[in-house]
């Protein structure tokens, strides 16, 4: 009798919670970035067979031609398809975003897991040297970083690692201070576990929610530093196209061909629109108590 | 067994105020200042007071797990306060504590299952299949049915959960129980159910306990000697029957006052404390109950009071014995 009063108690636990896909997804907001997200990946992911020309291919005739049925988004100062090269550019957006955002995650967690936890003097000097980081202008810190060491993917990703990964090491470092006054984290130290199994099996998978959703924020965040870096020429060389690069170059024919800046703009604009709804939605969600 | 599994002796853990601009030491607060007493085997020390009193900081300072200013703690002959770190992982697997609240005391991403299966993978307990044998062991020994092993503590009510908890705790066979509060969180009728739990491991497998909490008649049921705590020291101390029979410390006396009665015809003489605990940054001088006590004398301004004996193990700090 006793086992059935239980069960019911249970079972109406588990109906009455809708979820958690339904609930992030009943969000419209959600549904337009997860779109945005879905087919900015099938496009990177497929640019070959999706661009009708290649993102290098010269047709001098062709120079400079607004938008027609031939080059649908018009063509830039050497003739080549803009439609294209925003196809390829894409798989450098998203190359740069998530790898640089993914090694900025490993390093900032690190740091900020230690500082959090052991406190005392290892936070002293992991917080100063992160607040010291945090401190400076996002770009000027890449555009050092990528002047000194010179233009390449490798160190673009990296320059964009060098910036965010102390707004991780941050949110790491405050969930986990918050998280070591917690009786269940008390427990596992009279229980007599070691600080690697209570940081990896304990502290971090309580923290995980709000790191899912700086990374969503991070990223456009990421492609807009890739961006603004291969406009003012220190992003990836050409004539590798990059959203950024395309519109530094539209930038001297602004008034004959305004379509060579405009289309790359437009679509950076759509994609760190579509990650920063779908991050909102995705923080609502998680945690609803964050919400404005 | 005879002998006192633990000992305790003029502990003292003080906290330092910060100064808020200039990082000075400012003043303490004494949460606990000099208190010693004993546990035999197999034996349940209640440890009862009011908020604030220092109570919890007492559990947590005989389980190593904030600093010490002074004093010994003893567990089965170690002073534990000087172990070091592997040492005082072997002692941990004799010493447990059952939190108070039951909703953050266990990881809210872990099964139950998982979380009593780590316990014993830490502890090197068994391999794969013997782990699995021995959790539901633990599990049917707490009254919870092998089901809820795959569920989440959310899933759990608030009885359950400690159930689930005090399975933890015996998951490394411990031999001393630290009860902070544990049924403070639940309902009465809960409550009951935890306290004979508690009550029927401490038979089978011999457990000593120290069992705090803020409710005498909580406190009354389980134990068989009550510590009466107040602003950080112990003012007195007594075997269960004697306390309650012959009650010396007026604070005793109010809080022995305050316990509801089951008869609405029986009036009985309240002794009502008036004001509140004065701050343990800044203890009164002379006898700490002085501010609230109606028997307060001149000396009892002055000087604090020394323990008196007043036999069969009942000491009190009050300057009227």
């Amino acid at each position: 009798m006793e086992d059935i009063i239980k069960e019911d108690i249970l079972e109406e636990v588990e109906s009455c919670e809708p979820n958690f896909w339904q609930r992030l997804f009943s969000n419209k907001m959600a549904v337009f970035g997860a779109i945005v997200i879905l087919i900015l990946f099938i496009i990177a992911i497929f640019a070959p067979l999706i661009a009708p020309y290649s993102f290098d291919a010269i047709d001098l005739p062709q120079m400079l031609k607004g938008p027609n049925t031939e080059n649908i988004l018009g063509t830039d100062e050497f003739g080549r398809d803009i439609f294209s090269r925003i196809v390829y550019g894409s798989r450098i957006s998203l190359k740069v975003g998530f790898i640089a955002v993914g090694i900025s995650l490993v390093i900032g967690t690190i740091l900020g897991a230690l500082a959090g936890y052991y406190g005392g003097i290892t936070d002293y000097i992991i917080s100063g040297i992160t607040d010291i980081a945090y401190s400076f202008p996002v770009s000027l810190l890449a555009i050092a970083f990528v002047a000194a060491l010179g233009r390449s993917l490798t160190n673009l990703i990296f320059a964009v690692a060098l910036v965010s990964w102390s707004g991780y090491a941050r949110l790491v470092r405050g969930q986990f201070i918050s998280l070591r006054n917690r009786e269940f984290i008390e427990a596992t130290k009279i229980l007599g576990m070691s600080d690697v199994r209570i940081i990896f099996k304990h502290m971090l998978p309580n923290s995980m929610a709000p790191i899912i959703v700086l990374t969503t924020l991070e990223i456009p965040k990421a492609i807009i530093v890739e961006s603004s870096l291969s406009f003012l020429g220190l992003g990836v060389p050409p004539p590798a196209p990059s959203w950024g690069s395309i519109m530094s170059s539209g930038r001297a024919y602004i008034m004959e061909a305004p379509w060579i800046a405009i289309f790359p703009g437009l679509m950076m604009a759509l994609a760190v629109l579509g990650f920063n709804l779908f991050g909102d939605a995705l923080r609502d969600t998680l945690d609803p108590r964050l919400k404005d | 067994m005879i002998g006192n599994i633990l000992e305790v002796k003029d502990l003292k853990v003080h906290f330092p105020v910060k100064g808020e601009l200039i990082p000075k030491n400012v003043s303490y607060v004494k949460a606990v200042d000099g208190i010693s007493f004993n546990i035999g085997y197999a034996e349940t020390l209640g440890l009862v007071g009011e908020s604030g009193c220092g109570k919890s900081t007492t559990g947590r300072a005989v389980l190593n797990m904030m600093k010490v200013n002074s004093g010994q703690v003893i567990f089965e002959g170690r002073d534990i306060l000087k172990s070091n770190r592997n040492e005082l992982k072997k002692i941990r697997k004799d010493m447990q504590l059952i939190f108070q609240d039951p909703f953050g005391s266990l990881n809210p991403r872990m099964t139950i299952g998982s979380t009593l299966e780590e316990v014993l993978y830490v502890h090197h307990l068994g391999d794969k299949s013997q782990r699995q044998k021995k959790v539901n062991e633990l599990i049917d020994m707490v009254g919870l049915s092998k089901d809820y092993l795959s569920r989440y503590p959310h899933e759990f009510s608030g009885g359950q959960r400690q159930r689930a908890v005090i399975a933890r705790a015996l998951a490394v066979k411990p031999k001393f129980i630290i009860c902070d509060e544990p049924v403070s969180a639940l309902d009465v009728s809960i409550q009951s159910q935890i306290i004979n739990l508690l009550e029927g491991l401490q038979r089978s497998f011999n457990l000593t306990y120290l069992f705090i909490a803020h409710d005498l008649s909580v406190v009354k049921h389980i134990s068989s000697r009550i510590a009466v705590m107040y602003l950080g020291r112990i003012v007195e101390i007594a075997e269960s029957d004697e306390l309650f029979k012959r009650a010396a410390h007026p604070y005793t006396k109010a809080l022995l006052s305050s316990i509801p009665v089951c008869d609405p015809d029986f009036r009985k003489d309240r002794i009502l404390l008036e004001g509140d605990m004065p701050s343990p940054a800044n203890p009164p001088k002379g006898c700490r109950f002085h501010t609230r006590c109606i028997y307060a004398k001149e000396i009892c301004l002055r000087k604090e009071p020394v323990s008196a004996n007043l036999g069969n193990g009942h000491m009190v700090e009050c300057h009227l014995y």
